[in-house]
């Protein structure tokens, strides 16, 4: 099993390296972002048990900031990221300690609420270029120059890097002490707050962290693409965080990575179908909620058993 | 001489009455959602697709089959509740077991699917709706378009009536009593699946009522609920869903706040419910009418 595992990791690590030499790095870089920011939603509902329906607001602020310090400060590219991940914490911690307050279905829709709040502020901000959005973000070297990453190819390595590091960081909560008290408030709040354990600084830490990685994802996604717009910060974004780490298999590892493949790809060979590409989505929400509630991660790995045991 | 704050008095009573027929909006919906949640355990996403049903519904049947606004005004809002009825049936139904997230999943995807199709169809850009009552009233500090006043009175008849039919009625008494424990008041032979299709049915209908009462102040697309839904979800969060006169005078209460925003400090209108909604977090977390569960 652990052989099988192994070969299974080191495959895809193989594919994510010569990924970009047969597909489009651009769609590869973008899959890889919104992969990281479905990760850290996942982080939130799988592991803490909160439904963020507001996730759009870290990843558009991220990317937003990353514009400002870009390309209207004109600092370097590793400032802009620092900036995006700082900000979507700061507006993390915020929001989230408000939103704790709540359980279940009312966390759901006040995170709903201080998202279309910040969508409603970022229309207005001098900073955020309005409806235009912020265009033209340069791509500027990393590291003082040693990282050119005017060129997709190289930039597909520094965005899957980033990635790695989001992902392993994500891995490294879920396995440390800090996550198995998170799982205990998941599944028991009651008892993990007999037991000594203050539940609501371990829900505000989680928010903070998913928060700050949907950050990073939002502002790696802004170097990429070369801009920020209103789109990111929208509930619809928000909704579409939610879509990929549903297809994916909510709680599971790699689904919401499988999650955010499937749905960007989908969403560029669609693109054709305008308003139409909504009404798939849509549908695609209503039938996993009939009958794959397990994502695909989950009813695949469910079939893998079952043949194991009957063979 | 007529100013508060600097500000000309009919300028003020203007973005008030506005305000009023927005809060008169928000009371409607959600008093419905509380209603849905109540009975079902659903926070119901597709509302705000349902009160752009309601308006389209009107809209459509003024235009093919030239049915006027007082007829519409009965017939849209059974129409799409039976809509309702079908999707309780065919959907809602089957999830009630599970967590509360897939209910509020499933509705969000199915406000997707009727959103995207009434785009594809129409377009984004609104159709406009004639107003049924012309003209208008000069109060003396203020000129009121006569239709105007009429939806702020027509919501409030609404928002009471339903209050009465809960709180005062058998039927009422019943849907309380079985979304108190519904195993108990099945036992007493009530039907309590039915009572739910109803309620789901009851909600969607004053959703679209709604609708069609807006048809003729904004205009109608397919996307005038998209936005309007998650304020009515702050108004929720505000109010608490405990209490059906908790939800009026809550909507009512924020309609007025905004218009009040919108003399004061314009650019924070559109943000001043949410603030509201912090506000309340941070003092009353259950809500200002809700009970801590």
């Amino acid at each position: 099993m652990t052989n099988q595992r192994f070969i299974f990791a080191a495959g895809l690590i193989v594919l994510a390296l010569v990924g970009p030499f047969f597909v489009y790095p651009v769609f590869l870089m973008t899959a890889l972002c919104f992969a990281l920011f479905a990760c850290a939603f996942n982080l939130l509902l799988g592991y803490a048990g909160l439904m963020s329906f507001g996730h759009a607001m870290f990843f558009g602020l991220g990317g937003y900031l990353f514009g400002y310090v870009v390309k209207t400060a004109g600092l370097p590219p590793e400032v802009g990221l620092l900036a995006g991940v700082a900000g979507a914490a700061l507006l993390g911690l915020v929001t989230g300690a408000l939103a704790i307050r709540r359980q279940g279905i009312y966390f759901a829709m006040i995170t709903l609420a201080f998202a279309q709040m910040v969508y409603f502020i970022c229309v207005q901000a001098p900073f955020t270029g309005g409806e235009d959005g912020l265009q033209g973000i340069p791509r500027r070297a990393l590291l003082g120059g040693l990282i050119p990453i005017e060129n997709d190819r190289a930039l597909y390595y520094v965005v899957l890097a980033i990635f790695l590091f989001g992902f392993a960081a994500i891995n490294r909560f879920i396995h440390s002490p800090f996550g198995q008290v998170l799982k205990a408030i998941r599944d028991n709040e009651q008892r993990a707050l007999s037991l000594g354990y203050e539940a609501d600084r371990y829900k505000l830490l989680a928010f903070v962290l998913s928060a700050s990685l949907a950050g990073l994802a939002g502002a790696t996604k802004a170097m990429v693409l070369q801009f920020a717009t209103l789109t990111d910060v929208s509930a619809g974004m928000s909704g579409e965080v939610v879509l990929m780490a549903l297809v994916g298999g909510l709680g599971t590892v790699l689904g919401p990575v499988l999650g955010a493949f499937v749905i960007v790809a989908m969403q560029n060979y669609l693109a054709s179908f305008g308003e139409f590409v909504l009404v798939i989505q849509g549908s695609i929400f209503v039938v996993i909620v009939m009958a794959f509630r397990k994502g695909l991660v989950g009813e695949i790995g469910d079939w893998w058993r079952a043949r194991q045991k009957a063979g | 001489m007529l100013d508060i704050f600097s500000i000309p008095l009919p300028a003020l009573f203007g973005q008030l009455l506005l305000g009023l027929i927005n809060g008169a909006f928000y009371a409607m919906l959600s008093l419905g959602l509380a209603v849905i949640f109540g009975m079902l355990n659903v926070i119901n996403f597709t509302h705000g697709a349902q009160y752009m049903l309601g308006a389209f519904a009107a809209w459509l049947m003024l235009t093919n089959l030239s049915i006027p606004f007082w007829a519409a005004l009965v017939l849209a809002p059974l129409v799409v509740g039976l809509f309702g009825v079908v999707i309780e049936r065919l959907l809602l139904k089957r999830i009630y077991h599970l967590d509360h997230l897939y209910g509020f999943l499933l509705t969000f995807g199915l406000a997707l699917v009727i959103e995207g199709l009434f785009q594809w169809k129409w377009g984004s850009s609104g159709a406009p709706y004639p107003a049924p009552i012309p003209g208008g009233y000069n109060l003396g500090f203020m000129f009121m378009p006569a239709y105007r006043g009429f939806v702020v009175v027509a919501a409030l008849v609404v928002c009471l009536a339903t209050w009465y039919g809960i709180e005062r009625t058998r039927l009422g008494a019943y849907l309380r009593a079985a979304t108190e424990n519904p195993t108990l008041v099945r036992a007493f032979g009530i039907n309590v699946p039915r009572l739910i299709t109803l309620t789901y049915g009851l909600g969607v209908a004053l959703a679209a009522l709604a609708g069609v009462l807006a048809a003729p102040i904004q205009q109608v697309s397919a996307l005038m609920g998209t936005n309007l839904v998650l304020v009515v979800f702050a108004v929720v969060v505000i109010g608490g869903m405990g209490s059906i006169m908790g939800s009026i005078v809550t909507g009512f209460g924020l309609g007025l706040i905004e218009g009040f925003t919108k003399v004061i400090y314009p650019p924070a209108s559109n943000t001043v419910i949410f603030v509201v909604m912090a506000l309340v977090l941070m003092v009353k977390p259950a809500g200002l009418f809700g009970q801590t569960k």
